[in-house]
């Protein structure tokens, strides 16, 4: 009879750990930061209708940077569970820390699962704030929270990045970053960010309005704040 | 862990109806419909209804009395039965208040989460045949009098005009060309279209004949609210073109009003 082999817990861990930092590496990154009206999502994402980052419910976007086809799956659960609080309860109960536990314990599970593999994705859910709350009110903030593959997740401000290269951009966005930017003012402030680091990257990747994915939440929207730019509106803003 | 079986359905009303059959109640036609002596509902619900959808030049209009009765009383005077769906559709209601309610809200959700879910718009025509579906599935209740009967109207983008879809009971689908009226004063509005609608007609003289027509609903029709000018009430009137759905303003009904009552 063979011996059964011993790895240690911690072992475990930490290889599962380095075979999702390894994917993770090399995903493009997604910029999320708050503007003047809402929240402004940017991806380096050249395809047309594959997209990282998409909408979720009325005010919650969800944004994604590694397997496309694992962020898929969460995509559309996430709608399929908002959709059915929002209709059991009242629209304005989904909110994004709901749907970020619910994300976060998923993946956790995964994670820690012995028969499965970790998902080799990072997350970020967004939230814009109520339009319609008293001013000054708590329910007007912004709301984005960062979670990583094994399901821990962070409550982050003003702006947030996932991605290989996510510690250089957030580096730029800490000396550049202001408050209250006009959407034109924010896009530009993306593009030339993603445009630095790319000028140390290996591999060439242009910049140009058809190789980014641009979404926001709006607060002058009506129900629903999440809109797509078309690359038409990408070239206007980037041409300011 | 999340349970992901039903991925890959863009269908949220079954979804519901596997998962959580109990947000379903009034669409469950099966719990129903075996249940075969339950006796015939012993209370009145809300009902009686004028609900139109007229096509012109540049997409639709649909409109809706306010008014929700209940047996020989007033119910609710400023009930809503028309709700838009997507950018280019809407829906209007008639039958009983409650599932008729549920139904648009219900019709309202599928089709954004398939638009969600899928990344397109679900086609009008595929919205129109959805809504049969979901007509059918309340039989159980309609066969008890509990009947929901919708209209629904919209922009056809490839089309590039405005379409109406009217139901029967067992969710039987029909287009109709220029307008259509149902609820309890439909006959009447559909007699005062019949008289004034020409095809090709412009959106102010469209929106006109529809004031007018639930102006007659309401005259002939005791379960069918007019304009209420002491409380400010007035019919819901929206309009769906390619640029969307927007609700024409109050203000703007209330002076189609005041024109109309002028010319008596």
């Amino acid at each position: 009879m063979s011996t059964p082999y011993y790895v240690s817990p911690e072992q475990i861990r930490q290889d599962k750990e380095d075979f999702v930092r390894r994917g993770i590496a090399q995903a493009k990154e997604v910029v999320v930061l708050e503007y003047r009206d809402g929240l402004l999502m940017v991806a380096e994402n050249p395809r047309k209708t594959t997209f990282k980052i998409s909408e979720i419910y009325d005010r919650i976007a969800l944004a994604a940077a590694g397997r496309i086809a694992e962020y898929e799956i969460l995509r559309v659960v996430g709608i399929r569970e908002s959709e059915i609080k929002g209709f059991r309860y009242y629209r304005e109960d989904v909110t994004a820390k709901w749907l970020t536990n619910l994300y976060s314990q998923h993946m956790g599970a995964v994670a820690q699962a012995w028969d499965a593999k970790p998902l080799e994705i990072e997350l970020l859910v967004c939230e814009l704030g109520a339009t319609d709350a008293p001013e000054n009110s708590e329910l007007q903030n912004n709301r984005i929270y960062h979670i990583a593959f094994d399901g821990i997740y962070s409550e982050e401000e003003k702006y947030a990045v996932i991605g290989g290269r996510a510690t250089e951009i957030i580096e730029i966005l800490e000396r550049r970053y202001a408050d209250g930017l006009e959407i034109a003012a924010a896009l530009q402030l993306v593009t030339e960010t993603f445009r630095t680091i790319e000028a140390n990257a290996e591999v060439d990747y242009e910049i140009t309005p058809q190789t980014i994915e641009v979404a926001c939440l709006e607060r002058t929207a009506e129900r629903r704040k999440f809109r797509r730019l078309s690359t038409d509106e990408v070239t206007t803003l980037l041409d300011f | 862990m999340l349970d992901l079986s039903d991925y890959g359905t863009s269908d949220f009303f079954q979804i519901l109806k596997r998962r959580h059959p109990e947000l379903l109640a009034t669409f469950n036609a099966s719990d129903v419909a075996a249940n075969a002596q339950v006796p015939e509902a012993s209370f009145q619900p809300y009902e009686g209804t004028t609900v139109l959808a007229v096509v012109y030049n540049a997409g639709v209009v649909m409109a809706g009395d306010r008014q929700a009765t209940e047996g020989y009383q007033v119910g609710e005077r400023r009930i809503q039965k028309v709700y838009p769906v997507d950018r280019h559709s809407a829906i209007a209601v008639a039958g009983a208040a409650g599932p008729c309610i549920e139904m648009a809200k219900l019709f309202q959700v599928e089709v954004e989460f398939y638009e969600k879910t899928e990344g397109v718009s679900l086609s009008l025509e595929g919205q129109a045949n959805f809504l049969s579906h979901l007509v059918r599935s309340n039989l159980g209740l309609a066969m008890q009098g509990l009947i929901v009967l919708p209209l629904f109207a919209g922009y056809d983008l490839k089309q590039q005009r405005g379409r109406i879809f009217k139901y029967d009971a067992i969710g039987g689908r029909y287009e109709e060309n220029d307008y259509y009226a149902i609820g309890s004063g439909g006959k009447d509005a559909r007699t005062t279209l019949k008289k004034r609608y020409t095809p090709e007609i412009e959106r102010q003289e469209a929106l006109a004949i529809v004031a007018e027509a639930i102006w007659d609903a309401a005259d002939e029709d005791i379960a069918t609210g007019g304009p209420d000018l002491i409380r400010k009430i007035f019919p819901t009137l929206y309009t769906v073109t390619e640029e969307g759905v927007a609700e024409v303003p109050e203000t703007t009904v209330e002076e189609l009003y005041n024109d109309l009552i002028s010319r008596l």
